[in-house]
């Protein structure tokens, strides 16, 4: 049966634990991708934000109460599962999958603005892609994250970062967000 | 889980695990590409030694809309008409490497013993009058997308229990989701035994319709085959359809909305009138998506990750 | 070859030796030229006698033959052994009984006694030529139509009688076929409701063997109940005999032990005919051993090759492996019974039932010298690869069984040494 919940670690006791990001910083990043945004696709009309499970998901929902506090009007958001699409299925117990709910407008012809946390192999944007292309035609696909610590494993980057953080590949990058964990940061230990 | 050949093999967590899955396979019938690449490389064989059109056509397209290579095999009378043992017909099968195997057999306890000899995750797709597990599962998801939580619900089952399968498996998914059951039958359609059985799993059983049906909050009909009349289990089709049909008169002692189900095929006018299948409350035709659903979400659940 | 078998505990009550001439007769005088078999600690008694095995042969050979049913015979203690008449063609010529006969007498391990079939072809309706066999060289005194039932009571009736003239005797299996049909498989109760598997009620042998009992009294005959296997079968029994009726009755070792509820995982080893009994019932049978309301253990040997039994439970041939495993299975599961009691259900009353005059004899000069010299608390665990029969349909395999058959001597000759075939 499905493995459990994938929970990012607590750090461990013999770790130091090193605050990247606080929960001003990440308001702050989170504020200037939104403009970012509003500025590359020239305003909000046909944007649409997808947040990747699971913490993309509240990330997609921040970016989008920012973005209509400037623009004035609501910003189509939704929720992608990419489960189904990963190359690891097949070398891991099964994974229970989560709701994809996309906007009422849907993705067709819109441009879709993939947002998640944090950007490592590029594995999870890759399956991601590949599920857009059966859900619907987009006239373009972009990519907010929060983090990226590097260590691409295909070709693929992101158009919006809230911070570049050079890690190694032995050290575990974590978000909290207060919609999950109860609070935000970004350490790194 | 390795294999699913009969509700016994699932913890209530694992059941409801399998219906959020389901819902989200829901989803993917309503998309313009039915296609998630989930079971990609792998091969399922549907073998039949009994007929069926809707149970296999349900679990092909739940596996190539999972992106699996699906494969029919009508077995019926293959082995034992040729001498070949049951164990040298599957092991033959999947000899080409076959990673599923979904089996519907006319013995009971044929998918239980095809499991034994096999590599491949085996679905009990109906074995004898033994279970049928994805059925239960997609009545009971269905039920639970109509009345919400099963918890204490009070579901009644009635027809010919001793052939059912459908009863056998629906008895333990039900009062494993914590509803009430009662089934109702004719004493000679009731499973031998019947009355320690039920008094250890928790279910109650009746002879009397018109009692029961007034209580319940979700119906379930069985099929009745009209061959029992001649092993002299009731005497005439009227006569069961009296004692035990769901006519248009007993519709109207049901409560309010009370969703009435059926496993199909169904023989209208004899355990269901033609008004109680075609009433608003009847189910069945959501059954059979929720079916699709369902088997989508085992297949995915018994094939999609590494080896149990 | 002349024998002296020291030492042995003659039904485990007095130690002494025993003498076997060159004519394989119990003597009083050690012979000269003799094989000595050192019986020390080990019990003798009377070669055992199984009323009921499946031979297979002719039709089966695949499954098992006349010599290798010999072979197990001897392995487990027998000295002979009735071979049932549901072969392929069916025994019930003269000239069909004989020929068993003739491949016992040429495997020589064991006397193959054939047993005739009651009705043509096993058929149920006209009687088989139950005289001709009779007089043939085969002698056939037991007379069953196993593996099905007499269910019509005419029919019955007339085999009964007829055998009057002989001192025959019909062995029936009891199964109303309209209780219990072809198709019935499990002890019909709430195992059998929750598996989905046909029922066999218990009431589909009671109702025949009542029946029998009332006509052996009304036609003044003798009748045999086979494999009882139900609490309300004994009190059938136990009353008919109480009334003076001339009936026995036998059991065979898996209905001691084994219950139904074996039957959970659908493994056809445990399909049987009779089937597998709930607790009661097996309780209810061994009480009936004890007392002597049932006579006799008869192993109803039935071999399988494999693929007729790696089949859907309901599809798989019914039947289990026993010869080897039936003197373990009773010295373990009654364990009130002395080596004498053994011996009297194992050997005695089986060979006065079936008519055999030269078995079942007291080991003492004067009788035909079949012994088994049995190490009383050896314990084995059954291995199932390692049995003289051609099948492997062995419920026993891994239980432990206390005690084990050290010599096997038939008619003077040592048939199995040391556990082995000699």
């Amino acid at each position: 049966m499905p493995a459990p919940e994938e929970a990012l670690p607590e750090s461990t006791s013999d770790r130091a634990d090193r605050t990247v990001l606080d929960a001003r910083d990440i308001s702050r990043a989170l504020t200037r991708i939104s403009h970012e945004l509003l500025e590359r696709n020239k305003g909000a009309t046909d944007l649409v934000l997808l947040g990747l499970h699971t913490r993309g998901v509240p990330l997609a929902r921040r970016i989008a109460e920012k973005i209509a506090a400037v623009e004035g009007a609501p910003v189509a958001v939704g929720e992608l599962d990419v489960t189904m699409y990963r190359d690891d299925l097949r070398s891991q117990p099964t994974r229970r999958a989560h709701k994809t709910a996309l906007p009422p407008g849907g993705i067709d012809k819109k441009v879709v603005v993939l947002v998640d946390d944090v950007l490592f192999s590029g594995r999870t944007i890759r399956a991601a892609l590949d599920a857009l292309a059966d859900l619907g035609r987009p006239s373009a696909v972009r990519l907010a994250v929060l983090v990226d610590r590097g260590h691409r494993e295909l070709p693929i980057r992101a158009d919006h970062v809230g911070k570049n953080l050079p890690s190694a590949l032995a050290e575990r990058v974590s978000v909290r967000l207060s919609e999950v964990d109860g609070s935000d940061e970004v350490t790194i230990s | 889980m390795k294999h699913l050949l009969s509700i016994d093999d699932l913890s209530t967590d694992e059941v409801q695990q399998l219906f959020e899955t389901a819902a989200d396979m829901h989803d993917v019938q309503r998309r313009e590409v039915k296609k998630l690449p989930a079971l990609r490389g792998r091969t399922v064989v549907n073998m039949f030694f009994e007929d069926s059109t809707r149970t296999r056509s349900s679990f092909e397209i739940a596996g190539k809309w999972l992106s699996a290579d699906v494969i029919n095999i009508s077995a019926k009378g293959s082995s034992t008409s040729k001498g070949e043992s049951l164990r040298d017909t599957v092991l033959t099968v999947c000899a080409m490497g076959v990673d599923g195997l979904v089996i519907r057999h006319p013995a009971s306890g044929a998918a239980v013993q095809v499991s034994e000899w096999v590599d491949a995750a085996v679905v009990n797709a109906g074995d004898g009058t033994h279970e049928h597990p994805t059925q239960a599962l997609l009545d009971a998801y269905t039920l639970q997308r109509h009345l919400g939580s099963l918890e204490g619900r009070h579901v009644a089952i009635i027809g010919d229990l001793t052939h059912s399968r459908v009863f056998r498996s629906n008895v333990q998914c039900l009062t494993k989701l914590g509803a009430r059951v009662t089934v109702v039958a004719p004493p000679t359609l009731m499973p031998s035994g019947i009355g320690a059985w039920s008094a250890a799993a928790g279910f109650e059983t009746s002879y009397d319709i018109d009692a029961v049906l007034p209580e319940a909050d979700a119906v379930m009909m069985l099929r009745v085959q009209r061959e029992r009349m001649s092993g002299a289990f009731f005497p005439s089709a009227r006569e069961y359809t009296v004692g035990y049909g769901l006519t248009r008169n007993r519709l109207a002692l049901l409560k309010p909305d009370v969703p009435i189900c059926h496993p199909g095929p169904m023989n209208r006018g004899l355990e269901i009138a033609a008004d109680a299948a075609d009433a608003a409350q009847s189910v069945v035709l959501e059954q059979v998506s929720s079916g699709l659903a369902i088997r989508m979400a085992v297949l995915y659940h018994l094939l999609a990750g590494e080896e149990a | 070859m002349a024998l002296v078998i020291t030492g042995a505990s003659l039904l485990g009550e007095t130690t002494a030796d025993l003498y076997v001439d060159d004519a394989g007769m119990l003597v009083d005088e050690q012979p000269a030229g003799a094989e000595t078999i050192d019986a020390d600690g080990l019990v003798a008694l009377p070669g055992l006698v199984d009323l009921h095995t499946h031979l297979r042969e002719p039709g089966r050979e695949d499954a098992e033959t006349i010599l290798t049913g010999s072979q197990a015979a001897a392995i487990g203690g027998y000295t002979a052994v009735l071979a049932m008449a549901n072969t392929t063609p069916v025994t019930d010529t003269a000239e069909s009984a004989t020929r068993v006969w003739e491949l016992g007498r040429e495997a020589g391990l064991v006397d193959v006694q054939p047993v005739g079939a009651v009705t043509r072809g096993l058929g149920g309706e006209e009687l088989a030529e139950l005289g001709l066999m009779n007089r043939s060289r085969a002698g056939v005194t037991v007379f069953s139509d196993d593996g099905k039932c007499v269910h019509d009571a005419r029919v019955m009736r007339r085999a009964l009688e007829y055998v009057k003239a002989f001192g025959g005797v019909v062995s029936q299996h009891a199964q109303d076929p309209t209780l219990a049909g072809s198709s019935a498989c499990c002890h019909e109760g709430e195992l059998s409701g929750r598996l989905g598997l046909p029922g066999w009620p218990g009431i589909a042998e009671e109702v025949i063997v009542a029946r029998d009992v009332m006509l052996a009294r009304h036609t003044g005959s003798r009748v045999h109940v086979a494999h009882v296997s139900t609490a309300g079968s004994v009190e059938v029994v136990r009353w008919a005999k109480a009334q003076g009726i001339d009936v026995t009755a036998e059991v065979t070792p898996h209905h001691l032990l084994l219950t139904t509820d074996l039957l959970t995982g659908y493994d056809p080893t445990f399909k049987v005919n009779p089937p597998l009994r709930p607790q009661e019932d097996v309780d209810a049978v061994r009480a009936a051993l004890a007392d002597g309301t049932i006579d006799a253990v008869a192993t109803d040997h039935a071999p399988h090759a494999r693929h007729d039994k790696e089949h859907a439970f309901v599809d798989a041939a019914f039947g289990m492996l026993g010869l080897e495993t039936a003197l373990g299975v009773v010295r373990t599961v009654m364990d009130d019974f002395t080596w004498a009691d053994i011996a009297r259900v194992m050997s005695v009353n089986p060979a006065r039932i079936a008519g055999l005059g030269s078995q079942g004899q007291a080991l003492a000069p004067g009788s035909p010298a079949h012994v088994v010299l049995v190490d009383p608390d050896a314990t084995t665990t059954v291995d199932r690869d390692a049995s003289a029969s051609l099948s492997r349909n062995n419920p026993w395999h891994g239980r432990s069984l206390t005690s084990r058959v050290v010599h096997t001597v038939y008619g003077g000759r040592v048939t199995v040494r040391d556990g082995a075939l000699a």
